[in-house]
């Protein structure tokens, strides 16, 4: 397996076993990180979340798009530290209306069908990052990336 | 593991799939008892629709947004609605529906059923969940029986239900629901017998009626009654009672009707079938090893066996007091009925005329001792009437919820709540005045004079016009400086109401920007066109109950306020006595019996702590984000004000979002101001909520210390769809 394939096969798994996500935003210069159900497209070119417009997370990607969003598959033991892995994804984010909404409504209530009422509520938007890059960190220290040409 | 299994199946490590209620019968059906033909919905079927619909994780997100020891029965009762109208709108995966489509239809063949709770976790606990679980009897139809099926899966998360899981210590997590589907036998006589007496050991108990067991279970039909030597196997007496009603079958369900009268002189059954039936109880003791308590049916002289279980009354415990009070909690139709009555034609024109009678009551001329008096005679009546708000008119707000049920069942709205807009037709009290108000600040708002001389504090003229109408005003509904529920003094003042009017007339009303709820007419008709014939009746019947009970739930504070207005005024009259002998410094011997009246009750000193929440590191913990439930859909944002006694209330600005511990009907005259509204107490029929959707306003309530966590001035938003308070610093 080349180390494209194993990267791309890494956060395929880390897409489709993980629920959560951390993601950074900024305010001034001053980050923030903050825990998201997230959903991520086939492709890999897209990550999608929802939140209540009311947020920090929301404010602050809405006057700076560049954000930052961590997956991990730690599960809080000892071997986590050989066994995890995580990625970094860099890119843009955006809130999605119109037509594409249903669709990726869709996909995300596929995963989190128990937050049917919070992902519908008129007061949440539904974002949508375009990656840019990923960060792939495994055996503790082993880092790849991956450029995402959008 | 299968999701359905006959009787003859079931091995003992089966058990827990299918609950005891299940369990029981499969062994009867072994031992050769003549049961009903019956089928066990496992455990699995139940998961099998929980976890492919995505529903464990909404029910615990449902029961989790706070402590459950914190949350009001009001709050459970919510949480449960939402529950059950979550099971009633998801769709059944399709395979499970196809398999019990199946099955039903070649088991059953157009058969009507009964479909029967049986939870296992009621096993575990040893503890006895009859009545708390829901059950459904001739029931036809199998797309029919499969919504049914849902209920009863539902039911495991009702109200009654979680409260008593909390109540013995179960994990609500690891609830599952088993169904008994049964074969419905008509049989045209039913009961119940207790293989021993609870009260007499040497005796056995049959009660029985005409029809099916139904009305017998639920109380509705008296049953004749035999006593048995349980020894000799004798009939000791048989009491017969005036046979005037019995439970028969009806297209949807059952229906109570007349006995005809040839049957109204006849018995229910000879004695040679109480001895059938009395053999029929030992032959199941003898296989529980236990006391059973035995429902059958005869149908065509064949005795069928229903349900056994063992007599949990032979050593009550506290547990099955309590299960008792839970259920209490859900009032019947007939017994709200009869409550309405009681209500409208008694209690509340005679709370009315005390209030008036009190009003009419010229105390100035009272000697001091006849003043001590009757500030304790004004107290007394005040709290008999406090005493039946809580066991009659409390009770009485279940017709909301009742037909709420009934309107979700029919209708499966996407908002458990849309039955709300039937009922908000309804001429409150609360309204009216809230609509006077209106009228006064137009007033205002047109003559600069008046607005003028009001922001002077000028003395008003009694004779003008608008005058009259202040009077009028304040003789319906005080001058808006008496709480209903105590805590303040309560100093007859007109000037909060003249702020309010002030700030009322120079902002515009908002009265009529704000959205009007979908159109109640054709919302009405579409309900109602669910049902025909005798249904449609009951649901008529239902909704007028429900809109008394709805307008009843306002309207009763406001009475109530007004007698407690009566005993205020006297305890003010008191105190005015006392200070303007102490100011003179002399002492008069007959004032002592007034100072120990004023110092029981001494109101004034209801000022709620604000916690300050300084820590260790210097810094102050403050609140960000608050959740609470969703009570009035909608967002806003604006400056909190925040109510911690009454009289706040007069500085409440335009645009403000109403922040208090409870809304008190008393207080809902700034609701025309008010963006949002913010509730410690949680509920969507409480009357923050009520009111708050009846003017479209956010409403967020539920939220604990609400009223210290939030200051008056903060910017805060309320997400009134998720029921989330927004908190924004100042220094980010």
């Amino acid at each position: 397996m080349t180390h494209y394939e194993d990267i791309k096969k890494h956060i395929r798994e880390l897409f489709i076993n993980q629920k959560l996500a951390v993601l950074s935003t900024h305010h001034s210069g001053q980050p923030y990180a903050s825990l998201i159900a997230f959903v991520g497209k086939e492709d890999l070119r897209e990550i999608f979340f929802v939140t209540p417009r009311t947020t920090r997370k929301f404010e602050n990607l809405s006057t700076d798009s560049r954000v930052a969003v961590l997956i991990n598959s730690s599960i809080n033991v000892d071997t986590d530290f050989h066994e995890a892995v995580s990625v970094t994804a860099l890119g843009n984010a955006k809130e999605i209306n119109g037509a594409e909404k249903d669709e990726i409504l869709g996909l995300y209530l596929t995963k989190h069908p128990y937050l049917e009422a919070f992902a519908t509520s008129p007061t949440c938007a539904l974002i949508g990052v375009k990656i840019t890059s990923y960060v792939l960190v495994k055996n503790f220290q082993h880092v790849m990336e991956l450029s995402i040409d959008q | 593991m299968k999701w359905i299994l006959s009787p003859l199946e079931i091995r003992p490590d089966h058990r827990n799939r299918i609950g005891g209620k299940a369990y029981t019968l499969s062994l009867m059906a072994r031992e050769g008892f003549k049961i009903p033909e019956t089928l066990f919905l496992t455990v699995d079927a139940y998961n099998a629709f929980v976890n492919g619909a995505g529903l464990r994780e909404r029910i615990l997100l449902e029961l989790n947004r706070k402590k459950f020891k914190d949350m009001r029965w009001e709050e459970i009762w919510d949480c449960a609605t939402r529950i059950r109208n979550i099971f009633l709108k998801k769709q059944i995966p399709d395979p499970l529906k196809s398999y019990l489509t199946e099955k039903i239809q070649s088991h059953f063949s157009g058969k009507t059923l009964a479909i029967r709770s049986s939870a296992p976790d009621e096993d575990a606990s040893g503890s006895s969940f009859a009545g708390l679980h829901e059950s459904f009897i001739n029931v036809r139809g199998t797309s029919s029986i499969i919504d049914h099926i849902r209920l009863v899966w539902a039911s495991l998360w009702s109200d009654a239900a979680l409260l008593y899981r909390q109540e013995i210590g179960l994990d609500v997590d690891k609830s599952e629901m088993a169904v008994v589907l049964q074969e419905t036998v008509t049989g045209n006589r039913s009961g119940v017998v207790f293989s021993q007496n609870p009260n007499d050991e040497t005796q056995v108990i049959i009660e029985s009626v005409y029809g099916l067991n139904q009305g017998l279970v639920d109380g509705r039909v008296e049953p004749d009654r035999w006593v048995l030597d349980r020894d000799k196997k004798t009939v000791l007496s048989h009491k017969p009672v005036q046979r005037e009603h019995w439970m028969i079958p009806s297209e949807h369900g059952v229906e109570m009707a007349a006995l005809p009268e040839d049957l109204s002189r006849r018995s229910p059954l000879s004695s040679q079938e109480a001895l059938d039936i009395c053999e029929l109880a030992y032959r199941a003791e003898a296989l529980f090893k236990a006391p059973q308590d035995v429902e059958w049916t005869i149908k065509n002289d064949t005795l069928y066996l229903l349900q056994s279980r063992p007599i949990t009354t032979l050593s009550p415990s506290e547990t099955q007091d309590k299960r008792a009070w839970y259920l209490s909690l859900h009032r019947s139709v007939e017994n709200l009925k009869a409550l309405r009555t009681t209500i409208e034609e008694t209690l509340i024109p005679e709370m009315a005329k005390t209030a008036k009678d009190l009003a009419e009551q010229d105390i100035t001329v009272l000697s001091d001792r006849e003043l001590a008096g009757e500030v304790r005679r004004r107290w007394k009546i005040n709290q008999h009437w406090v005493n039946t708000y809580w066991e009659e008119f409390i009770p009485y707000a279940h017709g909301v919820r009742l037909f709420g049920q009934y309107y979700n069942d029919a209708m499966r709205p996407d908002d458990p709540y849309e039955f709300m807009n039937l009922l908000t037709q309804t001429k409150m009290v609360s309204l009216e005045r809230n609509r006077l108000m209106e009228d006064l600040t137009s007033m205002v708002r047109r003559d600069r004079q008046l607005f003028e001389r009001l922001k002077a504090g000028e003395p008003l003229d009694l004779d003008s016009e608008f005058g009259e109408k202040v009077n009028q005003f304040i003789e319906k509904f005080g001058d808006l400086s008496c709480a209903v529920t105590g805590g303040t003094e309560c100093a007859t003042d007109t000037r909060p109401l003249f702020k309010l009017l002030l700030e009322m007339a120079v902002n515009p009303s908002s009265l009529a920007s704000r959205k009007k709820p979908k159109d109640a007419r054709t919302q009405e008709k579409n309900f109602l066109n669910c049902f025909e014939g005798s249904k449609r009746k009951e649901a008529v019947d239902l909704l007028d109950l429900a809109r008394s009970s709805y307008r009843l739930r306002d309207d009763d504070n406001i009475y109530l306020g007004r007698i407690e207005a009566q005993l205020l005024s006297a305890v003010k009259e008191a105190k005015s006595r006392v200070e303007s002998f102490e100011r003179r410094g002399t002492h008069k011997s007959e004032l002592d019996d007034l100072k120990s009246v004023i110092q029981d009750f001494d109101y004034g000193t209801d000022h709620r702590k604000v916690s300050v929440q300084k820590n260790e590191y210097g810094g102050m913990v403050n609140p960000r984000q608050l959740v609470g439930q969703p009570a009035g859909p909608g967002l806003s944002r604006g400056k909190a004000r925040v109510i911690r006694q009454h009289l706040d209330l007069q500085d409440f600005k335009h645009s403000e979002i109403l922040i208090c511990d409870a809304v008190d009907p008393n207080m809902t005259f700034v609701i025309p101001l008010a963006a949002g509204v913010i509730e410690r107490r949680g509920g969507m029929l409480i009357h923050g909520a009520i009111i708050a959707r009846e003017y479209g306003l956010p409403c967020v309530t539920g939220i604990p210390d609400a009223t210290s966590l939030i200051h008056t001035g903060d910017d805060i938003t309320v997400d009134g769809y998720l029921g989330i308070v927004t908190i924004s610093q100042k220094d980010r």
